[in-house]
C-alpha cells in the first residue's frame, strides 16, 4: 500500500479529533446536512423500503453471477470500441493507468471523484511518473491542496472550514490578486470554478470512477452534482474509468433501481444533478467526447470476500449514509479511521483490504447502536460484520491483554449464572449506595478511559436480571 | 495482462465455488440480460397528459431548474430570448446540428446564433432532449453532432427543449426508447440525465449553484 494507514493508531487519532475545534464545528453540521435530508427524501417516496429490498436483491444476484456478468460487460465494452484492463492489485492498477497516460503523451490529467483512486494511491504514483493529477470535485480539490485524504466518501472536505479553504486558496492560487475578497463560500466556489476550468480544457487524460457498470450494454455510470466528472471525461482525448469488480449490475433497469436509493441515501436528493452513462469512445460524426475509452477493473482482495461472511459488504454503493448516522463518526470524523474508507463501512472494509492486524481497532469503534444498518440502502448487516471482525481479532490474539483478561473474567461469571447474579447484585448495590446522592460518578477506580470524557451513571435500584424477573412475573404470572 | 484477467476470473470462481460453464447459471444470466425485468416503479409518476407535465415541472423546480411550457415549436426562440433578457444575459446562443432546433424561427429574435460544440467560451446554449422523466424532473440528453455533450456542461446558462410527448413517467420508459432507437444492448456514446443546474455542497455543506457546469438550467416543454 502506498497510502500509509494510521488505522493501528485509532485511539490516538480519535483523541486528537475530539480536541480539534475546527473539526468539531465542521462535524456539527452533518446532522443538518445529511441526516434530515435523507429522512425527508425517504419519507417522500412510499416505495423507498421496497426499493431498498430490490437494491439488495440486485446486488446479491449480481455477486452470485459476477464472473458471467463481468464477461458480458467486457465483451460489450470491446464491441463499442473501448478497452478493458484487469488489475489484481493496487500496484497493477496504478501501472496500467500510468502506462495509458504515457502512451497518450499526457502531462496533466484531470480526475473525477474516485474512492478507488484513493485506495490505490493513484495521485502520488502519477506524480512520481512525471504526470500532474488535478482533482476536480471541489471537495477533492480542497483536500488535494491540503495534502490530505478524504474524511468522507461523498463529502471529502467535510472536515474543513471555509476559513481554512480561504487560506489554502491564497497559498496556492498565487497569480491571483492578493487583495481579492474570499470572505463568502460563493466567492471560494467562483475561484475554484475559474481555476479548474483552465485545467479541464488543458488536460490530456481524464480519469473517473464509476458508480455502476452495466453488463447488458458495456456502460459505465458516474453520478455527480458539480458536473466535474463530465468535464473530466468529455474534454480530454482519453477517458479512463477506474472501477472495482463489485460495481457490476446486469441491466439498465437494475441500475435505475439502485439510482433511486443512491442519491436519497447520500444527500437526500431524489436524483443527483448529473447521472451520466458512457459507452465507448467518440462515434462517427461526433464533434466532442474522448477518442479513446479505457476501463481498469480492480480486484484488490474483493474476489476473496465472495463466499465468505463478508460478501454482503460488496453490495455497498458508497452513499455514505452509514457514516452520516454513526455516533462514532459524528464524534471523531473520517481521518481518525486512518485509511481511505471511514465510518461503519470503512470499519468493515478496511480490515479486508489492509489486514485485521493493521485495522483491527476499527470494528471496535462502534456502539452497536445499529443506525448504520437501519439506513443502508442495500441493507448490509454492518454491526454483524463488525462483530465478525472482533471475533477474528480475538481469535488471532490481536486484542490487548487487559481487554482479554477483562473479557475472560466476565466469561468466568457469565458461565456461572448463580455466581453472576450474586456478584452483580453486590456490585450494583454498592455502586448505587455510593453514587445515589448525585446519580453519577465523575471518577471511578480503573475506569478513567470512560470517566475522562463523560460521567458514569450510578445504578438506580437493582440489577437488570432482578427487575426482569420481577416485571415478567407481574405481567405474565410466570 | 492476460494473467491478471485470468487470475481475477479464477479467483471469483473459486470463491463462488463455480466453474463458469454451469448451464443453469448461464441460462439465468442470459435470461436476465434479455428480459431486463423492471423493479419497483414509484407511483408518483404513473399519470398521463397534463398531470404528467405537472409532475415533471414540480420535480424539476424542486431541483432548482426553471420550467416554462409553450404551445408550439414556433414559440421556442422567443421564449429563449425572454429568458436571456429576464436574467440580463447577452443575446448570444450556441447550438448543435439538431434539425428540430434548426427548423425553429430564430430569425424572429435578435439572438446572435452560432453552431457547434462548446470550447468553453460560450455563455448560453440550447439543446434538444431525447425526452424527460417526470419522476425526478430529469432531462435525457444524447450525445452526437445534433446536441454535442459539451453544450450541456461548459456554458453558464443551459436551455433544454423537451417535446411534451417525450416526457415519460420513469427512466424505464426511456430505456425502452433507447433500445428501440439504438438496438438491444447498444447505447449512444453518452447519455446525460440532467436534474437541475450544477451545484456543490463541499464548502461547509452550504448549497451553492454553478460549481463546474451551468449556473442556470431552463427547461422549455413544447406542447403540440
Amino acid at each position: 500500500m502506498t497510502v500509509i494507514a494510521t488505522s493501528p493508531r485509532f485511539k490516538e487519532n480519535a483523541a486528537r479529533a475530539l480536541a480539534d475545534a475546527p473539526l468539531q464545528s465542521a462535524l456539527a453540521k452533518v446532522k443538518r446536512g445529511f441526516i434530515d435530508k435523507r429522512a425527508a427524501a425517504a419519507a417522500a417516496l412510499p416505495e423507498f423500503e421496497a426499493l431498498r429490498d430490490a437494491a439488495r436483491d440486485i446486488k446479491d444476484h449480481t455477486l452470485a453471477h459476477l464472473d458471467l456478468y463481468l464477461e458480458e460487460y467486457e465483451a460489450k465494452v470491446t464491441a463499442s470500441g473501448g478497452e478493458v484492463h484487469f488489475a489484481r492489485t493496487a500496484e497493477e492498477a496504478r501501472e496500467i493507468i500510468l502506462s495509458i497516460c504515457r502512451a497518450a503523451g499526457a502531462r496533466t490529467v484531470t480526475k473525477g471523484k474516485s474512492m478507488i483512486a484513493e485506495e490505490i494511491g493513484l495521485n502520488s504514483h502519477l506524480e512520481a511518473g512525471g504526470i500532474t493529477p488535478v482533482e476536480t470535485d471541489l471537495g477533492e480539490y480542497i483536500i488535494q491542496l491540503r495534502g490530505e485524504m478524504p474524511s468522507h466518501i461523498i463529502a471529502p472536505s467535510v472536515h474543513v472550514t471555509a476559513a481554512q479553504i480561504e487560506q489554502d486558496f491564497r497559498r496556492v492560487h498565487k497569480t491571483l490578486d492578493p487583495g481579492r475578497d474570499l470572505s463568502e463560500p460563493v466567492k471560494l466556489l467562483g475561484e475554484a470554478r475559474t481555476v479548474l476550468r483552465q485545467r479541464f480544457l488543458a488536460a490530456d487524460v481524464g480519469i473517473t470512477g464509476a458508480n455502476f457498470l452495466i453488463a447488458e450494454t458495456g456502460t459505465s455510470i458516474i453520478v455527480t452534482n458539480e458536473g466535474n466528472g463530465d468535464l473530466t471525461q468529455i474534454l480530454p482525448k482519453t477517458h479512463i474509468v477506474l472501477a472495482s469488480i463489485e460495481k457490476l449490475v446486469p441491466t439498465l433497469e437494475d441500475a435505475a433501481q439502485l439510482l433511486r436509493v443512491l442519491a436519497r441515501s447520500a444527500t437526500g436528493q431524489d436524483m443527483s444533478v448529473y447521472t451520466t452513462l458512457s459507452t465507448g469512445p467518440r462515434r462517427p460524426g461526433d464533434v466532442d467526447g474522448p477518442e479513446r475509452y479505457h476501463v481498469v477493473i480492480l480486484d484488490n482482495g474483493r474476489s476473496a470476500m465472495l463466499g465468505t461472511s463478508f460478501q454482503d459488504m460488496l453490495r455497498c454503493i458508497r452513499c455514505g449514509a452509514c457514516m452520516n448516522h454513526c455516533p462514532v463518526y459524528q464524534a471523531v470524523g473520517g481521518h481518525a479511521y486512518g485509511w481511505v474508507y471511514p465510518g461503519p463501512m470503512g470499519a468493515v472494509l478496511t480490515p479486508t483490504l489492509i489486514g485485521v492486524d493493521k485495522a483491527g481497532h476499527l470494528p471496535n469503534a462502534s456502539t452497536f447502536c445499529g443506525r448504520c444498518e437501519s439506513v443502508c440502502p442495500v441493507r448490509i448487516p454492518l454491526p454483524k460484520m463488525m462483530r465478525h471482525w472482533r471475533e477474528r481479532e480475538f481469535e488471532r490474539h490481536l486484542t490487548p491483554a487487559t481487554i482479554r483478561s477483562g473479557i475472560g473474567l466476565w466469561g468466568f461469571f457469565a458461565r456461572r449464572p448463580t455466581l453472576y447474579r450474586f456478584a452483580t447484585r453486590i456490585g450494583v448495590g454498592a455502586l448505587g449506595r455510593l453514587g445515589r446522592s448525585r446519580g453519577r460518578f465523575k471518577w471511578l477506580l480503573a475506569s478513567r478511559g470512560w470517566t475522562h470524557h463523560r460521567d458514569f451513571p450510578a445504578p438506580q435500584g437493582t440489577t437488570f436480571q432482578a427487575r426482569w424477573r420481577r416485571e415478567r412475573g407481574a405481567g405474565h404470572g410466570a | 495482462m492476460t494473467t491478471a484477467r485470468t487470475d481475477v476470473f479464477s479467483n471469483i470462481r473459486r470463491s463462488l465455488a463455480v466453474k463458469g460453464d454451469e448451464r443453469t447459471r448461464l441460462q439465468i444470466v442470459a435470461e436476465r440480460l434479455d428480459r431486463a425485468p423492471k423493479g419497483v416503479i414509484p407511483a408518483r409518476s404513473q399519470v398521463s397528459g397534463e398531470a404528467l407535465i405537472e409532475v415533471f415541472r414540480a420535480q424539476a423546480e424542486a431541483a432548482l431548474a426553471t420550467v416554462r411550457v409553450v404551445d408550439s415549436v414556433a414559440e421556442v426562440p422567443r421564449a429563449v430570448a425572454e429568458f436571456l433578457r429576464d436574467h440580463n444575459l447577452p443575446a448570444t446562443l450556441r447550438m448543435g446540428d439538431d434539425p428540430r432546433l434548426k427548423a425553429m424561427p430564430w430569425g424572429e429574435t435578435a439572438l446572435e446564433m452560432s453552431q457547434g460544440r462548446s470550447d468553453g467560451g460560450d455563455l448560453n446554449a440550447v439543446s434538444h432532449a431525447l425526452g424527460g422523466v417526470a419522476e425526478s424532473g430529469t432531462a435525457i440528453m444524447v450525445s452526437g453532432p445534433e446536441n454535442p455533450s459539451t453544450l450541456n456542461f461548459l456554458p453558464d446558462n443551459h436551455i433544454i427543449v423537451i417535446a411534451a410527448k417525450d416526457i415519460a413517467g420513469d427512466y424505464e420508459r426511456v430505456f425502452a426508447k433507447l433500445r428501440a432507437a439504438y438496438g438491444k444492448g447498444q447505447m449512444p456514446r453518452t447519455v446525460n440525465f440532467i436534474t437541475g443546474p450544477s451545484r456543490s455542497g463541499d464548502i461547509e455543506q452550504t448549497l451553492l449553484l454553478g460549481a463546474h457546469g451551468p449556473r442556470r438550467l431552463h427547461v422549455l416543454v413544447v406542447k403540440g
